[in-house]
């Protein structure tokens, strides 16, 4: 079979160069090492190097060519029992630029005017909700800080592979309390300090997580977690894609996220938005103690590398938690918090506080509010989002977090997308002020959201007022 | 410039001038090579302390070379691995296969088979004499230039030349560049393009076989360029901190791309000598000579599998080829420095050495060579049978959805769907591989 010589590439980024030289003519034998051409590039000259022996056939494009797109059969080689004179230039469709070219493949598809229609889901999600809570259940009062621990303790006894490690968190109990008792329970080497490197303490857990374990890492704040997010993003998320689905990363990265009190600038920060942008990974932030704990558990139990996204400022609160064995909640599923007929407001974490303050102050003056807790950020459950659209046809997004590129631009394009028909005014999304959080009290305020900004969009979109 | 401070006042005053120092190598296109201030010691003169050592005890060889080949091809010293001529044959016989490999890959590239290559050329030892060592399921966390360490694994080529050309066949669906191999089954973990992520890996993989009571161990490699990522520090404390059975070896080869080693800090210490600040064990080791590199693993490994502690080794060799096939290395360093490299070739080496033992000759390394060259053409072949870069639909479309989580989560299976929908309704009469 004649072999085809195509225009090399000498970086993956060259597209083309110039044939400078044929160092071989029609007839000639040659072995490999020998070097067939020359080729120029506007950086470099390199020798093209035969890979085969063989006869030259044709030689299909004249030296001094320039321009040559990389890919182009330049020449011919005929193999073992060929007759050199023979070999014939190749068909045109069997060019690379061609093969590579093929209808719906991406390069070539159109956008016809029935997109829409085409790309309308067809797949309809499989409905997933909370385990029943069976009548009589009793329901404990917990901090969100209790809860988290609960949750961790619970695993760990379950699973030997599961263990905590951070700055802080065995000896002190960790830096929020977070960790408290764990250390006495499970001993050092499952609740393991760390020295003070987050991108050291990511990558070490990413390892473990790689080599069978199940290790919490607990950040600090997520604040601190900017130089680990190469380990999170690169290693954690992508591994599993990238070896073919050979190796994964069980690993659950947690710790304060958002705003706290007058800690300022560098420690006031949602990375919800950012890591909720990383296919691979699974990006959680509840706000009760409930959805803590049984979120935490799912987490540490799920087989891909969660992120998840606590709240310094809610670690106090205390919400009822059902006395259950293994209470473990659905990832990727949102909550309605409060229903309501005539409006819809979703956010999550600390936002679902002030949400569910506005909707109070809201219904006395008749404005009833449906209020959805997303609680995971990827995957997002929109369909809860979009069913309660349809039923209120307004809806404002509540987030502690900067504007741009935030959860609620993801979820005014989603009502733009899939809700339009349902929309009775502009979605309005109510975020923190588009700076570096200051640290004054009365700057840190007016930059954070609050309830009575909640109130006002949502009488914006109901026209009141 | 108003906003500047104004030194027109330090004009002449006595002050001493502060003066910026850029590294500079000694030798750029065209220079007279001479590398007779490299300190390269007798073999066999370098002092073998116990496994089970105080890190300290190894001070004097973070400074030292460790050689057991020397100039008259015969092995000296405490470092002698005496391995059977059998096991050294076997060695050279990964050589040759990584050799003909290489070769046949660089022009695969040059041809537009692949759109990327790199060689080994020249630090073949570090990495298959370096495996050699080590037990055939300890976890390898590699960096790019580890092709060894797959070969001398028994890793089928054509799993290799799959994924180079990125044809059907590839393990990896298609997903991760070519020669950033991954495979589970060879405890060789997916290599990483950014520099030294996989170095805190590795120690954290060894943390977590240690917690299991496992008896497996982890090594790792990385470039003298990257030791200088907060990467290589981390794993070096953590290394440390938690006594983990671990092996940093860093591969000095003397370039990072265009920039020579003094860019991370050769001009003022050796990089073995990093070991001693961490209180690592250290070593600093000929890399072109296959006895001292299998016996300086194997002290390393035999020493973390005894709970002794991690080891960072310095391999000191010389990439003899570009970085990679989009590197012209004639534009920014000697091409006599090769020639010139004091500590010569480590396949020659081997070679030499078994001749000298009268255990090996010339005909049979030219048929070892032909043989070689021989199973990578066939491989070759056989592996373009499931296509080159660019040519065809290797891999299913929807796989595309696959592996990025564990399970395929409802987002992406709308996604999957919607895509496959739009391509029964634009293409009827239907697509391959959908």
């Amino acid at each position: 079979m004649a072999i085809e010589l195509k225009m090399p590439a000498l970086s993956p980024t060259m597209e083309e160069g110039t044939l400078a030289k044929w160092l071989v003519k029609e007839g000639d034998t040659i072995s490999p090492g020998d070097i067939l051409a020359e080729i120029e590039t506007d950086k470099a000259t390199m020798e093209f190097e035969a890979i085969d022996e063989g006869t030259v056939g044709k030689l299909l494009v004249e030296e001094g060519t320039e321009n040559v797109a990389v890919g182009t059969v330049i020449a011919m080689l005929a193999g073992e029992g060929e007759d050199a004179s023979d070999i014939e230039a190749p068909e045109p469709s069997k060019n690379a630029d061609t093969a590579e070219d093929v209808e719906g493949e991406g390069k070539d598809v159109g956008r016809d005017p029935s997109e829409a229609e085409i790309t309308k889901p067809s797949a309809t999600r499989e409905p997933v909700s909370d385990p029943a809570i069976p009548e009589g259940t009793e329901m404990v009062s917990t901090s969100v800080r209790e809860a988290l621990r609960d949750a961790m303790a619970e695993e760990m006894r379950k699973d030997e592979r599961v263990f905590v490690m951070g700055e802080e968190v065995a000896e002190y109990q960790g830096a929020y309390k977070v960790t408290q008792g764990l250390l006495d329970e499970f001993g050092p080497k499952r609740v393991i300090d760390t020295p003070i490197t987050e991108y050291g303490f990511a990558g070490i857990g990413t390892g473990a997580a790689m080599g069978g374990l199940r290790p919490i890492v607990e950040f600090m704040t997520f604040n601190f977690a900017m130089q680990a997010i190469d380990h999170i993003i690169n290693s954690a998320a992508k591994t599993n894609y990238m070896s073919g689905g050979q190796m994964r990363c069980p690993i659950v990265f947690r710790g304060p996220n958002a705003a706290a009190s007058r800690v300022a600038a560098q420690h006031s920060q949602n990375y919800g938005p950012w890591y909720a942008s990383v296919p691979g990974l699974i990006v959680i932030c509840p706000y009760d103690s409930a959805d803590a704990k049984g979120l935490l558990k799912a987490a540490i139990q799920c087989d891909d590398p969660v992120v998840f996204l606590e709240n310094e400022l809610v670690y106090g609160r205390s919400f009822d938690v059902p006395k259950l064995d293994d209470y473990t909640l659905p990832i990727g599923k949102a909550r309605i918090m409060r229903e309501g007929s005539d409006v819809t407001i979703v956010s999550y974490s600390i936002g679902v506080g002030l949400a569910l303050d506005a909707a109070e102050k809201l219904a006395e003056d008749g404005i009833e509010a449906e209020v959805i807790d997303l609680r995971t950020l990827r995957p997002l459950d929109k369909q809860t989002v979009l069913e309660s659209l349809a039923k209120t046809n307004r809806l404002v997004i509540a987030e502690e977090g900067w504007p741009t590129c935030s959860i609620a631009s993801e979820i005014q394009a989603i009502c733009m997308e899939d809700g339009f028909d349902h929309l009775d005014a502009p979605v309005l999304r109510v975020t923190n002020e588009d700076v570096p959080l200051p640290y004054a009290a009365n700057l840190e305020k007016m930059a954070l959201i609050d309830t009575p900004r909640i109130i006002a969009a949502v009488k914006k979109v109901c026209y009141v007022d | 410039m108003a906003d500047r401070p104004d030194n027109s006042a330090f004009d002449g005053s006595n002050k001493p001038q502060l003066a910026l120092h850029v590294p500079e190598p000694k030798y750029r296109p065209g220079d007279t090579v001479d590398f007779t201030d490299l300190n390269v010691p007798p073999a066999g003169e370098q002092a073998r302390p116990d496994e089970t050592c105080d890190p300290k005890e190894t001070a004097p060889l973070c400074h030292d070379l460790v050689r057991v080949l020397g100039d008259d091809d015969k092995a000296h010293g405490p470092w002698d691995p005496k391995l059977s001529p059998d096991v050294l044959r076997t060695m050279l016989g990964h050589f040759a296969t990584v050799r003909a490999f290489d070769e046949r890959m660089f022009r695969g590239q040059r041809q537009g088979k692949t759109s990327f290559y790199m060689k080994c050329t020249g630090e073949e030892a570090t990495s298959v004499s370096a495996a050699m060592a080590l037990a055939s399921d300890d976890m390898v966390f590699p960096s790019y230039r580890q092709q060894g360490v797959l070969i001398a694994r028994g890793y089928p080529l054509i799993e290799m030349i799959n994924q180079i050309y990125s044809n059907k066949g590839d393990k990896l669906k298609g997903r991760q560049l070519p020669i950033m191999y991954s495979s589970r089954e060879h405890s060789f973990f997916s290599i990483s393009g950014n520099l030294a992520t996989q170095t805190p890996q590795a120690v954290g993989w060894a943390m977590a076989s240690a917690i299991k009571g496992d008896s497996r161990i982890a090594a790792t490699w990385l470039g003298e360029g990257s030791t200088a990522e907060g990467d290589f520090h981390s794993a070096c404390t953590f290394a440390a901190v938690y006594n983990a059975p671990v092996i940093l070896n860093v591969i000095n080869n003397q370039w990072a791309i265009s920039s020579f080693s003094g860019f991370a800090g050769a001009e003022r210490t050796t990089f073995a000598a990093r070991a001693l600040g961490y209180g690592l064990a250290g070593l600093r080791v000929d890399g072109n000579d296959p006895l001292a590199v299998y016996a300086s693993q194997k002290w390393a490994a035999d020493r973390a599998r005894a709970n002794a502690g991690p080891t960072l080794i310095e391999y000191f060799t010389y990439r003899a080829e570009g970085h990679s096939t989009s590197d012209d290395p004639s534009g920014y360093r000697s091409a006599q420095e090769r020639e010139e490299w004091p500590l010569g070739d480590p396949v020659m080496r081997l070679k030499r050495h078994l001749i000298a033992l009268g255990e090996w000759d010339e005909d049979r390394q030219a048929e070892m060579d032909e043989n070689a060259a021989t199973h990578v053409k066939q491989t070759t072949k056989e592996a373009e049978k499931n296509g080159i870069l660019g040519h065809g639909l290797h891999h299913p479309f929807r796989t595309m959805f696959e592996d990025v989580f564990e399970e395929l989560p409802w987002h992406l299976k709308e996604q999957a769907e919607q895509a496959v929908h739009e391509r029964e309704v634009k293409f009827p009469e239907g697509l391959p591989n959908r």
